[in-house]
């Protein structure tokens, strides 16, 4: 890189980004204030204690229960539950994490091959894709989501529980961007390149190989990016139902029972921080897959 | 016809064969299941001697079957009932495929039978979930049968009514429009500034991507339990998928049509209503897309960390709680009645706005 587009790169895109997040958090800490006021002025009123503007603002940020809590006190008790407890222990945010990350990747995997097996059978097969193709996008309209804790009731009533029932959800949601991009993709040669496929004679076993599955990768990446964000939210919501017993979901359902709402901060965050790595991971494995296709971004 | 669809048809009708030579005995106690299952075997006869071989008849045959089989699954299943469901249910298969493959159809046909296959494909689904769950004795906890739901439908429609009123109209249609009419202000607003527009797309981007589903609990806190939190939450939702493809639509850049407006001197809220305004309208629209379902998705999701009584949500928590299964699968009847519809909606009022969309446009290229 050379150091102009360094330059360039800092005031085009880390400059914005980075005034746009510092903006943010100076609304977020005024708001801290200006909601926990009335419960701190509560507070002092009871206890007959003397106050001015800059003991509130102290104390509005250092509120064990918070309306909302500022983000040091988020970052504070994320330092906690991450580094200063034991991974095991159930107070650990990375065990908790582990948990909804683990469903997220299995229900990603399955959903991932069965989106693709979709569209292979839809672009392979005109049958299929008659009847097939308006189901699978009625499907997404159906608010899937609303089902989760049925399907959890379901499979335990066979003997099912913990990791899979969770991470079917998750397939649920994640094999529609998959199979409807693929399907795109699968379809995106052009009549030329099919045109001359025919002329060497290949089959269609061979045309699907060496054209059709090339030139659907860029596709399948990009839909990829999407289904993971959307399984990780499947992940989470399918641990509301199952009683709250481990899992983001699960510190999110008992922060609310308990009105912690520092807690429910943190498992917010640290899913937003999953979100942005396992996208990340995934960008960085896309760009090292297409360069070494040959595919010009 | 090729291989594969006569290896289906060899197969359906070895299954009608075995259908037959277990109802042969009860011929005169079921006599329907048993000349349907002597005509499914005839399919290999049909292949050899090319006599009525088209995917009509196929079609038929199966419309035919089914109907026999739901009469005489209420009963215990009668002997050889499940290879000729199988049997029925490969003649429907070949039936589409025949008729994709059929070359000389009239274009009027054509377009009439890809609106009908999907139809039937439905149909088959709802008619194999009916059968096997009552043919084979499923309990209700684990899946009603179709008709046990659309009795359970049709008995609590008042519940299901309130239900809806509160879970879609108040909750989720007020927290879209204000989501998404917010969301497209302010994009108008700071698609002048390039310093924002930086800013806030990569920014916007992150924040679609996580789960906010999860900020139902501190919504909660705010605004209570009724409906005004979970309006709150799917503004949330809706508000950044709409900022950014509003934004990215506004930034679509057509220099033939900008140095057009240019020459006529149109000013810069002409040529946003008149240019920049319908070349974003696809992406509009696709953000409106994606939040019609996301909100319906966020209402429900939201009632399940508190609510009153009331609500699709609530009700399907505290009904799954009680095993009262159909009633659930009411609830669900309705989200996807009503998910469907409203994305049916916005499809229909997109396609009357972006006509000139080359994804439109098909039927004239064709």
């Amino acid at each position: 890189m050379s150091e102009n587009t360094f330059i360039n790169y800092f005031k085009n895109s880390f400059l914005p980004i980075l005034s746009i997040i510092l903006i943010i958090f100076a609304v977020w800490y005024i708001f801290t204030v200006y909601l926990n006021s009335s419960i701190q002025i509560d507070s002092y009123e009871r206890q007959k204690i003397d106050w001015d503007f800059s003991d509130l603002v102290r104390d509005t940020m250092s509120q064990k229960k918070p309306l909302l809590p500022a983000p040091h006190q988020i970052v504070s008790e994320m330092w906690k539950t991450i580094f200063m407890i034991k991974i095991t222990s159930k107070k650990s945010l990375i065990f908790h994490s582990y948990i909804t990350l683990s469903s997220t990747l299995l229900g990603f995997t399955i959903g991932t091959i069965l989106g693709i097996i979709l569209a292979v059978s839809i672009v392979e097969n005109k049958a299929m894709d008659a009847s097939l193709m308006p189901w699978i996008i009625a499907s997404q309209t159906i608010p899937i989501l609303a089902i989760a804790p049925m399907i959890i009731i379901i499979l335990n009533a066979f003997g099912l529980s913990g990791l899979l029932p969770k991470a079917l959800i998750s397939t649920y949601l994640s094999f529609f961007p998959i199979a409807v991009g693929m399907v795109k993709g699968l379809r995106s040669p052009e009549l030329s390149y099919l045109d001359l496929m025919h002329t060497y004679n290949s089959s269609r076993l061979n045309i699907f190989w060496k054209l059709r599955l090339p030139s659907s990768v860029p596709y399948l990446f990009a839909s990829m990016k999407v289904a993971i964000a959307i399984s990780l939210v499947g992940a989470i919501v399918g641990e509301l139902p199952t009683g709250a017993v481990a899992g983001l979901g699960a510190r999110l359902l008992t922060g609310s029972y308990f009105g912690l709402t520092i807690q429910i901060w943190s498992a917010l965050v640290m899913a937003a921080i999953l979100a942005g790595t396992l996208i990340f991971i995934l960008n960085f494995i896309s760009r090292i897959t297409l360069k070494r296709m040959g595919v010009q971004e | 016809m090729n291989k594969f669809q006569k290896a289906q048809q060899v197969i359906a009708s070895i299954m009608a064969l075995l259908a037959l030579q277990s109802s042969i005995f009860y011929a005169l106690n079921y006599p329907a299941l048993f000349f349907i299952s002597l005509i499914a075997t005839i399919g290999v006869i049909r292949i050899y001697y090319d006599f009525l071989n088209s995917g009509l008849f196929d079609f038929l045959l199966s419309i035919i079957g089914m109907t026999i089989l739901m009469i005489h699954v209420y009963d215990s299943p009668p002997n050889g009932f499940w290879p000729l469901l199988i049997s029925i249910w490969l003649y429907g298969w070949l039936a589409v495929e025949k008729i994709t493959h059929e070359k000389n159809i009239a274009p009027f046909f054509r377009k009439l039978f890809f609106i009908a296959v999907p139809i039937f494909f439905g149909v088959w689904i709802l008619f194999a979930w009916e059968v096997i769950t009552i043919g084979l004795n499923i309990p209700m906890v684990i899946l009603p049968s179709p008709s046990l739901i659309s009795i359970q439908f049709v008995n609590s429609l008042e519940t299901l009514w309130a239900d809806f009123v509160q879970t879609f109209v108040r909750a989720a249609l007020t927290g879209y429009l204000i989501g998404c009419g917010s969301a497209f202000i302010i994009a108008i607003l700071i698609d002048k500034s390039l310093f924002l527009r930086r800013g806030l797309l990569p920014i916007g981007n992150f924040i679609s991507a996580i789960p906010i589903v999860g900020i139902a609990p501190i919504m909660i806190m705010w605004f209570g339990f009724d409906w005004q939190s979970k309006a709150a939450v799917v503004v949330i939702m809706t508000f950044f998928p709409m900022l950014v493809n509003t934004v990215t639509g506004l930034s679509v850049n057509n220099p033939i049509d900008r140095d057009l407006l240019k020459t006529y001197a149109s000013s810069y809220t002409q040529s946003l209503i008149l240019m920049r305004l319908p070349a974003a309208a696809p992406f509009i629209f696709n953000a409106l897309k994606i939040n019609s379902t996301l909100a319906l998705i966020g209402a429900i999701i939201a009632e399940f960390f508190g609510s009153p009584t009331v609500g699709l949500g609530f009700r399907i928590s505290v009904e799954v709680g009680r095993l009262n299964l159909d009633m659930v699968w009411a609830e669900i009847v309705v989200a996807a009645i009503v998910g469907s519809a409203s994305y049916g909606v916005i499809s229909f009022i997109e396609k009357k706005v972006t006509f000139w969309h080359p994804s439109n446009r098909s039927t004239l290229e064709k």
